[in-house]
């Protein structure tokens, strides 16, 4: 009799326990209350299928195949978006010069985030002369305007490089010079994030307890800091994909960008500025998609920075 | 008398004071700890009690260098830990470990309860395989009163008391000799205060620990502690065995910390005579001159204006440093 009581009381236990959240789910939770980011995330998604799935309707070959009787056609049923100047679809051009975007934006953070996170880093956890030289150098860059920077160097690198294959397609080398100086004049933001998230954690007594133990450098900056100043460069990254999308828009525009014939969305708007009114189908297309891009992941990057919010962390915990 | 485990000599641990955005230039220092010797002894605690910004936490991490000392030889073990190489130093930390103040923050959030008590076992390979690292963390939740099926938890999951418990399980992974106990029960509740406190007697007795505890509250220190060393100002100001330092104090800084302890008997606190210490502890970036006491001290003398007193033994094992005993 007793035993059955007990054996009751453990089921009934059971079935009332609750399994602590982890901080992942809780910040799932968080984002998920943020209702523009949800529809950002979202448009982002049919952005990517638009960009990557089309590609297995149209060939590139397509989009670059080139028809001067069919130039400056307005959208009709045979080309849904019109044509350009020398009668390539620009729906296809889209699709193809999405890719490329995409990739710009994604990879020039990957280079941004490396770059600034291992300067802010060895800057805010050695600190003295390596802080102040590093510092220096961040503010050096901060004072000349992104977009010269660009300009120059993308005069200085973008002469001649070779095409490059990649994932089964031919695009002019001019994208990774692109990516990589986008890379090099953004970082700058982020280093100092991350420098001050240092300076703060480096104090905490859970490095000092890991310094007790003798754990290396290494191990402290990446296993014990770094992952406690994830969250800032989740939302600085996230948003920066804008910017870097962005940045190739106005490099392309100025026809120091991506080498044609490879599309983009920034220099297809390139080849609109002489037909703004008599054509405006050349500009509009491409120029949604950016403004919608832009505005999606600005959205995202709201949410996240919400969803990974400190304190409602602590409110939850 | 056994050989003492620690030995410390003139420790001195300076923060320079900087001026200037490009140029650094030092224009003074705070003078956290200057020149403290003491020694402790195997299988002891020595407590180090003093007010808020006295140099207990410093002396503590500079012991154990986590800050590297100013000048002054802290010799563990018959090795000089100032002068080894870091590389030495590092295997030589498995035997000098730290419980920390705050609960809340000795804990990295981001990682589960086992990976943070197994840091030692990894940082210092002591475990070999995958299930000896896991029997042992189970051990050492065991060991510290905390069920074995937490270790794949958030330190958010957990209460002050608990997370305290999590840090001493840290602590001990790595086999220990000597711990310094920064305060390690000043955080927590009364009553996990006691539980705390009789843990880490418990695990003395069972492990032959050794600890420095740094500690403010003068009646968990004498409960705890078999010598105790007073700061004040980075100095020290005496250290006796407990109860001599309890029953006699000597230094007049002492005789009025004694003073203000609550005693839970209303006939004694009204019997006996409270003594008022005047004026705030001066600044460590400009202690007074002479004696760091003067200014405060009820028995002063015109010459412990000018002249520092002596550290010295004025009785067998009670130092103390004061020109008036």
């Amino acid at each position: 009799m007793m035993g059955t009581a007990e054996s009751d009381v453990i089921k009934i236990q059971e079935e009332f326990k609750t399994e602590a959240l982890t901080p992942g789910q809780l910040m799932r939770m968080r984002f998920v209350r943020h209702k523009m980011a949800v529809f950002g995330l979202i448009m982002l998604v049919i952005l990517i299928l638009y960009s990557f799935g089309g590609a297995f309707i149209f060939t590139e070959a397509e989009a670059n195949f080139t028809n001067t009787k069919l130039r400056l056609n307005p959208p009709s049923a045979e080309n849904p978006f019109g044509t350009d100047t020398v009668g390539r679809d620009i729906l296809i051009r889209t699709i193809y010069g999405g890719q490329i975007s995409l990739l710009i934006g994604l990879a020039a953070v990957v280079v941004e985030v490396v770059l600034g996170v291992l300067i802010g880093a060895i800057a805010g956890y050695y600190g003295g002369w390596i802080d102040g030289l590093l510092m220096r150098f961040t503010e050096a860059m901060f004072n000349i305007p992104q977009l010269f920077l660009l300009l120059v160097m993308a005069k200085f690198f973008g002469g001649s490089v070779p095409d490059i294959n990649l994932f089964g397609r031919q695009f002019s080398g001019s994208v990774v010079v692109i990516i990589v100086i986008i890379g090099l004049t953004s970082w700058m933001y982020l280093a100092r994030i991350v420098r001050a998230n240092f300076l703060s954690l480096k104090e905490r007594e859970f490095v000092l307890a890991a310094h007790t133990t003798g754990t290396s450098n290494f191990s402290i900056i990446f296993q014990h800091i770094l992952p406690n100043s994830i969250a800032p460069i989740i939302v600085s990254g996230t948003l920066s994909v804008a910017n870097a999308i962005l940045s190739e828009a106005y490099i392309s525009f100025l026809g120091l960008g991506v080498k044609p014939p490879t599309a983009t969305w920034g220099n297809m708007l390139e080849g609109a500025y002489n037909y703004v009114e008599t054509a405006p189908w050349l500009w509009i297309f491409p120029g949604l998609l950016i403004v919608l891009t832009v505005l999606s992941i600005n959205f995202v990057g709201d949410g996240l920075r919400d969803a990974v919010d400190p304190h409602a962390l602590v409110d939850a915990g | 008398m056994t050989e003492p485990l620690v030995q410390v000599r003139h420790l001195k641990k300076y923060f320079p004071i900087t001026k200037g955005i490009l140029i650094q230039r030092v224009v003074g220092a705070v003078k956290a700890v200057d020149d403290v010797s003491f020694d402790i002894y195997p299988g002891e605690t020595l407590g180090l009690v003093g007010e808020s910004g006295c140099g207990k936490t410093t002396t503590g991490r500079t012991l154990i260098q986590l800050y590297k000392p100013t000048a002054g030889k802290v010799i563990f073990d018959g090795q000089d830990l100032t002068e080894i190489k870091p590389k030495t130093m590092r295997t030589l930390r498995k035997h000098l470990q730290m419980i920390f103040q705050d609960p809340y923050a000795s804990l990295n959030p981001r990682w589960t309860i086992s990976r943070i008590i197994g840091e030692p076992l990894r940082v210092h390979t002591i475990t070999q395989s995958e299930s000896a690292y896991l029997e042992r963390v189970e051990n050492l939740l065991e060991t510290v009163h905390l069920n074995a099926n937490y270790m794949n938890r958030y330190p958010h999951e957990f209460s002050g008391g608990q997370r305290q418990r999590i840090g001493i399980a840290r602590a001990l992974a790595s086999d220990p000799k000597f711990i310094v106990c920064d305060e390690p029960i000043s955080a927590l509740d009364v009553s996990i205060q006691a539980q705390i406190v009789n843990l880490l007697e418990d695990l003395q007795d069972q492990l032959g620990l050794t600890y420095l505890f740094i500690a403010h509250d003068l009646s968990m220190v004498r409960h705890i502690c078999n010598r105790v060393a007073v700061m004040y100002l980075g100095a020290m100001a005496e250290l006796a065995n407990r109860d001599d330092l309890y029953d006699d104090p000597l230094h007049p800084y002492t005789q009025a910390q004694l003073s203000a302890v609550p005693v839970p008997d209303p006939r004694v606190t009204r019997a006996r005579k409270r003594i008022i210490l005047e004026g705030d502890p001066p600044s460590p970036a400009n202690p007074p001159p002479g004696c760091r006491f003067h200014p405060r001290c009820p028995i002063a003398q015109p010459h412990c204006k000018v002249e520092p007193p002596v550290w010295r033994e004025v009785k067998p094992n009670h130092w103390v440093a004061c020109h008036e005993v």
